[in-house]
């Protein structure tokens, strides 16, 4: 057996070997980066990375490509979605992404687009701008590994939304969620309404069939918390879908074609083009688009919500009297068979109990739940105590 | 949702009052009596009731919270490390329970161990915020998550109890 000191010995040997082995391909990277460019060319040759982009230009579809240079954006979520938004952004040139996972990549993940099998162990926020920096070095990149919903690391997620931007210091110009849960997309949602900060979130169903796209400019919109969460209708009976065994399925399709759509959005938002999405959901098993907006709620349990609804009336107020743009379109669609199916094996007397009024939605659009509107209070609560918290905290242990 | 025994024992968890998070610096530390009152009360009871089956104890601000659950299985004791911290947006949305040690062993789980919930836990939860606590957590999340998955696990020998497990590699 060896002993301590051969292994130690053993190890430094290994660390050398790395370094070599990691200087040698940093050399063999930066001799195949391209140099950084200065200004977007519109000359057509091949070695011009945004020739392409800058043809929206002449065929008139954007106005001013190069002003993507300016923009900052924040990706929530480096996942199936995220990490191909985060790749189509930089490809088009964004000006920063601000990149926030706490994941690590697996091989788990490989039926996603984007991450390869000989990144798996690395950060997924690592791996992702080591990735895109090659892709394109005139991007800046700013990468945060941790979870965004605890305490401290929300503060300072709250304080790179509001001051990570290209120019240190000026906000982002738009946060996307990219999120998997309902913790994470609820804390965004905080977030974006404390800093009265515009957002796109996203989504895949569990089922991997169906996702959505919603931008929500806090007090005009509907906030995340306005409304229970929003899901485009998959149209499969509930009690065909097996559940044994699996938390969640995913498709490499559907988060390519989420992504793509939020990125389309994102480009219009900024580049002013088309028509910008409030609402855009996507059924992949009929192939059905429904879209729609949602006007802020007036009883928003967010106190910010309100507060931003409040001063999203004065500025409209302030403003002459422009025609509200109605982006709402009326789906119409042959049949009629969307079941609205919102709890399954619950009984009777619960869902009526449970079951509050479901929000005027277009065809293939409802809520993942209702709220009943007047909460009964039944069941007894907590007493008034005179114990002191230390107290309640020895007793818990106590017991 | 959930069964008849599960209802009875939620109905005697008492209700929380304060709607506050851990943001909240005025209010979180009496939401977090209330949390401790409620969770004593469910441990007490579940002592009577001869199934007392977790421990459960936070950092001193109340934002990270460790413990153990045990499950009772052909008459041994298999007991498992929990924790969680609470997100900035409880009582909103529920905090995500890990079971760091089952983590790889079932597909009922997230990366870290965080116990995948039934798609019923987060309706009742909102319907119920602020009033449910860490109590109901225990009670309608993980309880009948370990009811669930400890004996599909020892069924396939993914957990092994510690005394058999000392004995095969004795």
């Amino acid at each position: 057996m060896a002993t301590v000191e051969e292994l130690k010995l053993r190890i430094r040997e290994l660390e050398n070997e790395l370094i070599k082995c990691k200087q040698k391909q940093c050399a063999v990277e930066d001799a195949l980066q391209r140099p950084k460019i200065d200004i977007m060319s519109a000359e057509v040759v091949d070695s011009n990375p945004y020739s392409r982009l800058m043809a929206l230009k002449r065929m008139g579809i954007v106005d001013d490509y190069e002003k993507i240079r300016t923009f900052t954006v924040a990706v929530v979520g480096v996942g199936g979605v995220g990490s191909v938004t985060a790749e189509m952004l930089t490809r088009c040139g964004i000006g920063k992404l601000l990149l926030f996972d706490y994941d690590k990549v697996e091989l788990a993940n490989m039926n996603r687009l984007f991450f390869q099998p000989h990144q798996a162990g690395l950060s997924k926020v690592e791996a992702a701008e080591h990735t895109l920096r090659n892709i394109n070095p005139d991007v800046s990149f700013e990468t945060h590994n941790y979870n965004i919903t605890t305490m401290e690391n929300f503060t300072h997620f709250m304080d790179r939304i509001s001051h990570g931007g290209l120019e240190e210091g000026k906000p982002v110009d738009l946060v996307l969620s990219c999120v998997d849960n309902f913790e994470a997309r609820m804390a965004i949602n905080t977030a974006c309404n404390e800093l009265g900060q515009i957002w796109v979130e996203s989504g895949v169903s569990e089922n991997a069939v169906s996702g959505h796209i919603q931008l929500i400019n806090p007090g005009e919109t509907a906030c995340f918390a306005c409304a229970p969460p929003l899901v485009v209708a998959a149209n499969i009976d509930e009690k065909t879908l097996k559940r044994e065994g699996v938390c969640a399925a995913s498709l490499p399709t559907t988060m390519g074609v989420v992504a793509g759509i939020l990125v389309q959005n994102v480009l219009k938002y900024l580049l002013k083009f088309g028509t910008v999405s409030y609402y855009l959901g996507y059924n992949a098993m009929q192939d059905f688009f429904p879209t729609m907006a949602m006007k802020a709620n007036p009883q928003c349990n967010d106190r910010y919500c309100r507060k931003q609804q409040e001063e999203y009336k004065k500025k409209v107020a302030e403003q002459p009297k422009v025609e509200v743009v109605k982006v709402e379109e009326e789906v119409v669609h042959e049949d009629n068979e969307w079941g609205i199916e919102l709890v399954s094996e619950v009984t009777e007397a619960e869902l009526q109990a449970a079951t509050g009024t479901v929000p005027d939605l277009p065809e293939g659009i409802t809520v993942a739940y209702t709220i009943p509107a007047e909460v009964k209070e039944s069941g007894e609560t907590v007493e008034e105590t005179e114990q002191s918290l230390e107290d309640l905290m020895a007793q818990m242990r106590k017991l | 949702m959930t069964d008849e025994a599960t209802r009875r024992t939620v109905s005697q968890i008492p209700l929380l009052k304060t709607h506050a998070g851990p943001r909240d610096r005025a209010l979180w530390p009496q939401r977090l009596k209330e949390e401790y009152q409620a969770l004593i009360r469910f441990v007490e009871q579940n002592k009577a009731a001869d199934n007392d089956w977790f421990r459960l104890e936070s950092n001193a601000d109340g934002t990270r919270w460790t413990g153990t659950c045990w499950f009772i299985h052909e008459l041994l004791r298999y007991e498992f490390h929990l924790e969680f911290d609470i997100p900035v947006t409880y009582p909103d949305t529920a905090p995500e329970v890990a079971v760091p040690e089952l983590d790889g062993k079932t597909s009922k789980m997230y990366r870290g161990g965080k116990i995948c919930l039934t798609e019923h836990f987060a309706p009742l939860w909102a319907r119920n915020a602020p009033r449910f606590g860490l109590a109901h957590l225990m009670a309608l999340g993980l309880g009948p998550w370990l009811a669930v998955e400890v004996p599909d696990l020892i069924s396939k020998g993914l957990v092994v109890h510690k005394e058999r497990q000392r004995e095969a590699s004795e």
